[in-house]
């Protein structure tokens, strides 16, 4: 153990941080263990304070080898240029936040907070780019060590961008340690690739059946390296078996890289989709239902995203729980909103679709001109909360963003619920009674204008909940609901106007088409051809992909 | 038929009209002969204010047929307009030669600053007028022939039409922003020189456009005029109240339909190449689908199934418009909307709609 740990040490050269050599590497003790060494970090800490950048460097590689906790916040300052020193005697050395007032100090060594100095008390511990380089090194490989295996991923990655002879030998080491499988993997990996140039065939082989197994770019292009061949086009590679292992090796990856492409492309189409679903279904419903075209559809959005703004802005201490507020409070802001507007305007022009359409136009352009006048023209960006950050890794080429996912789950719940509420509730009944037959309806002792106005209530508080879900993904704008409102018309008359089911599909299938032709065409003119698609679509068939039959039909 | 039996009976028309002529003659004289000191010389950049409003109302007269008599809300026109606008650029782009910043003979700047070599094939030919002439023409007519050939024929009408005319010209609008479609992408087609050898810049050119667009918007009117009053025009306003009926008792809907859009088009692709050397720049702005719900409003505030409702609420909205821009930027858009749902609540035919009620009345 120790030889290895020399022999590495050596090899490192460059970069010369060595293991605390005591220090068995199997144990994957946390870097937050015995702290009897304070004494020493002390001591350490007190002559960071010296001019000389080499002596500051005999520090540095000192202090990393210690099992001090405070030693990663200190390197990480200096790193930062955080690091100063007091101008007075003793020197001592503290961590430096930029605050209003001042300078806020902790202390360096032990971790408390001092107060705030003026800037000129103090001075700054000055390091130069070969110490930067050198203290990166030294807080990855501490990581390498971490407990906590996110950590240790996370160093193996960091690490990966900048391989070097030391990297390696040093991955070659901890990786016969490491419990994680996938860590594991990768630093194997990492190892495997730099063995293809070893001289020993059967090492060659071994690193080919490593790689093969693994899905990086990177891993294809020094696999094709063994692929080279003279001006006779005879391989530089002696060995034959390698020759056909590295090529099956190639298509491997290949072909696996491709097959993950993919499925990231679906994923990308169907967030996609998803968006659109939400954003076209409250249309489906004022449209496809009543037959209102309501060009202000898009600023219900608008609104919705504006809502969750100030949800946010009104709750600052509970962002995590916001959006569970801003979701309710969007749904009653849109749906208010929208029986306002049927009950101020479109009930004035039943039977008249075209004046209905331009009346809700100029309701859209007033609350554009409403938002751009309370909250400014300027975008404004709502913040995600953590549990919706940040993504799942599969593997390098596929990775599903949360936001995304959550969005996605968000459309289908959303989509199932009205779904439930137009066929199982009294008041769908309703709605579908009249949307049939508005006299029989009326006959019978359904109060038509309540329903109207519920319905257009109802389809416009879903367009708010897009707007929360929109918000999630984009800047929410006053332009929000423009850039969406003709695409969700397109995806409602493709789906067939009247049946949420064909909005669901259409909206999905109009998503995933437009991700995978957006490789080979880019993404303006994988949206220009979707457009011209539809056109085309309409003329073959005028009443979308899933026509209503029958007596809705009608009319 | 003579112009005086086209107008018989139309005393908006008329007045219009008669109001076009008169302008026709006071303009250039109030800015040429009158010394600018004075209280009643007219400034270049009304003329090329006035000049403008002619062209867009030129492009109102268009909708206002298609949507006022023959029922087609299209919402999708301003696409034909651009195109007409991007033929004349294309033609006063070719006519700058090496008098740009690049100084290169053959290609206009942006092409030179793209690193392209040579020209594209759709771009030669437009060193000639007549062939742009031609083209203003052409280009919007066939794509109107295309897109209501596809579109009539399948019976697709009201709102899914207006929704697919707005599909249309927000794809044109998404394509012309790219800059390999080689129409100067975002910027679009600007810094023009010169038409036919004159100075763009001189204010005897300036009022020869603003006469060029008074006539054009003169003969446009009077060509609608002919088209409703005769038996054509009859037929289009019978399949616009019952296009069932109409097409049972024989007549073929979709052909009358299509002459009817294509020949809006062209009128709205000459509107646009008058557009376009009076203002000095076309950029895909115009194809933003907002331009064109914004021209129908023009005509229902002016009062549609009457063509000079059209014209006149083209001029008044776009005053307006120009007025408010400058004086209440953050008021304009409150206007405008508020315009959108007072005239459909109340005003169904317009202003025109509203003066002949009062008329009505008071008799």
């Amino acid at each position: 153990m120790l030889i290895g740990a020399i022999v590495i040490s050596m090899m490192l050269g460059v970069c010369p941080i060595t293991w605390a050599d005591n220090h068995d590497l199997s144990t994957t003790a946390a870097v937050s263990g015995p702290k009897d060494k304070t004494g020493a970090f002390k001591e350490l800490v007190s002559q960071l304070s010296v001019k000389s950048l080499s002596k500051k460097k005999t520090t540095v590689k000192a202090m990393v080898k210690l099992e001090n906790d405070r030693v990663r916040p200190l390197l990480e300052a200096l790193l930062k240029a955080r690091l100063f020193y007091g101008k007075a005697a003793p020197h001592p050395v503290y961590i430096v936040e930029v605050v209003d007032q001042g300078y806020q100090l902790t202390d360096a060594v032990s971790g408390q907070l001092l107060g705030i100095v003026a800037k000129k008390s103090i001075k700054k511990v000055r390091i130069n780019n070969r110490l930067r380089q050198l203290i990166r090194g030294a807080l990855a490989q501490r990581d390498l060590r971490a407990a906590d295996v996110s950590v240790r991923l996370q160093a193996v990655k960091t690490m990966s961008k900048h391989i070097t002879p030391a990297v390696v030998a040093l991955f070659r080491e901890v990786s016969k340690h490491e419990a994680d499988e996938d860590v594991q993997r990768l630093m194997l990996a990492v190892v495997a690739n730099a063995d293809l140039t070893a001289t020993d065939g059967a090492v060659r082989l071994a690193a080919i059946k490593v790689l093969a197994k693994t899905m990086h770019v990177e891993y294809v292009s020094t696999l094709k390296g063994l692929l080279v061949v003279d001006a006779q086009g005879a391989y530089l590679e002696s060995d034959r078996k390698v020759i056909k292992a590295a090529k099956q090796a190639i298509k491997a990856i290949e072909s696996r890289i491709s097959w993950y492409e993919n499925i990231q492309t679906l994923f990308f189409g169907l967030s996609l989709g998803s968006v659109l679903v939400l954003a076209a279904i409250g249309l489906a419903i004022t449209f496809g239902v009543m037959g209102v075209i309501n060009m202000a559809h898009g600023e219900l959005i608008m609104l919705g995203a504006y809502t969750t703004y100030v949800v946010q802005l009104l709750m600052p201490e509970q962002l995590e729980l916001s959006l569970f507020v801003a979701i309710p409070a969007a749904f009653m802001v849109s749906g208010l909103s929208g029986i306002l507007i049927e009950r101020g305007v479109i009930r004035h022009l039943t039977g008249r679709p075209l004046e209905t359409l331009l009346a809700t136009f100029g309701i859209s352009l007033v609350l554009q001109q409403l938002v751009r006048s309370v909250f400014s023209p300027l975008n404004r960006s709502v913040s995600t909360p953590q549990w919706m950050s940040g993504s799942i890794d599969f593997n390098p080429v596929l990775s599903l963003t949360l936001n995304r996912l959550y969005i996605l789950a968000f459309t289908l719940l959303v989509f199932f619920v009205l779904l439930m509420i137009l066929k199982r509730t009294r008041l769908g009944l309703e709605v579908r009674a009249v949307s049939q037959n508005r006299a029989m309806a009326k006959a019978m002792g359904v109060k038509t204008e309540r329903v109207d106005a519920l319905t257009f209530g109802l389809g416009s508080g879903v367009a708010g909940l897009a707007g929360v879900a929109l918000s999630q993904l984009t800047n929410v704008g006053p332009n929000l609901g423009q850039s969406y409102i003709v695409d969700s018309f397109m995806v409602v008359v493709f789906g067939g106007a009247g049946n949420l089911l064909g909005t669901l599909i259409s909206g999905f299938s109009l998503g995933v088409a437009t991700k995978f032709i957006e490789p080979y065409a880019g993404a303006v003119l994988a949206k220009i051809l979707v457009l011209v698609f539809i056109i085309i679509f309409i003329q073959k068939r005028p009443r979308g992909l899933f026509p209503q039959k029958g007596r809705a039909a009608e009319g | 038929m003579g112009v005086s039996k086209l107008l018989q009976g139309d005393t908006g028309g008329q007045w219009v009209l008669g109001v076009l002529v008169v302008l026709a003659v006071v303009v250039p004289i109030c800015n040429l002969w009158i010394p600018e000191t004075s209280f009643f010389h007219v400034s270049t950049y009304t003329v090329t204010l006035l000049g403008k409003y002619l062209a867009f109302a030129l492009l109102a007269l268009a909708v206002d047929l298609v949507w006022g008599y023959c029922g087609i809300l299209t919402l999708g026109h301003c696409a034909f307009f651009a195109l007409g606008g991007y033929a004349m650029g294309m033609y006063l782009m070719r006519q700058i030669g090496d008098r740009g910043v690049y100084g290169n003979p053959l290609l206009p700047d942006f092409m030179v600053f793209l690193n392209w070599s040579e020209l594209p094939w759709y771009w030669h030919g437009f060193d000639q007028f007549w062939f742009a002439m031609i083209m203003v023409m052409l280009v919007p007519g066939l794509l109107a022939f295309v897109f209501g050939w596809l579109a009539f024929r399948s019976r697709v009408t009201g709102v899914y039409l207006s929704i697919i005319t707005q599909a249309m010209t927000y794809a044109l609008y998404l394509a012309f922003f790219r800059n390999e479609m080689g129409f100067g992408g975002n910027n679009g087609l600007t810094d023009f020189k010169e038409i036919l050898g004159f100075s763009l810049q001189s204010d005897l050119t300036r009022i020869v456009l603003f006469m060029l667009s008074i006539a054009a918007l003169i003969s446009g009117y009077l060509a609608c005029r002919y088209i409703v009053s005769s038996k054509l025009g009859r037929v289009i306003v019978a399949l616009r109240d019952a296009e069932n009926r109409t097409r049972f008792i024989g007549y073929r809907v979709e052909l009358f339909k299509l002459w009817v859009f294509v020949f809006s088009a062209i009128l709205a692709g000459i509107a646009g190449a008058l557009y376009v050397p009076q203002v000095g720049i076309i950029n895909p702005g115009e194809f933003a689908p907002l331009n064109s719900i914004e021209l129908v409003i023009w005509v229902a505030v002016g009062g549609r199934f009457t063509l000079y409702g059209a014209i006149l609420g083209a001029v008044l909205v776009n005053f307006g418009k120009t007025f408010f821009t400058a004086a209440l930027p953050e008021v304009w858009l409150f206007a405008l909307g508020g315009l959108f749902i007072l005239v459909t609540l109340f005003l169904p035919y317009g202003i025109v709609g509203l003066l002949r009620r009062k008329k009505a009345l008071s008799s």
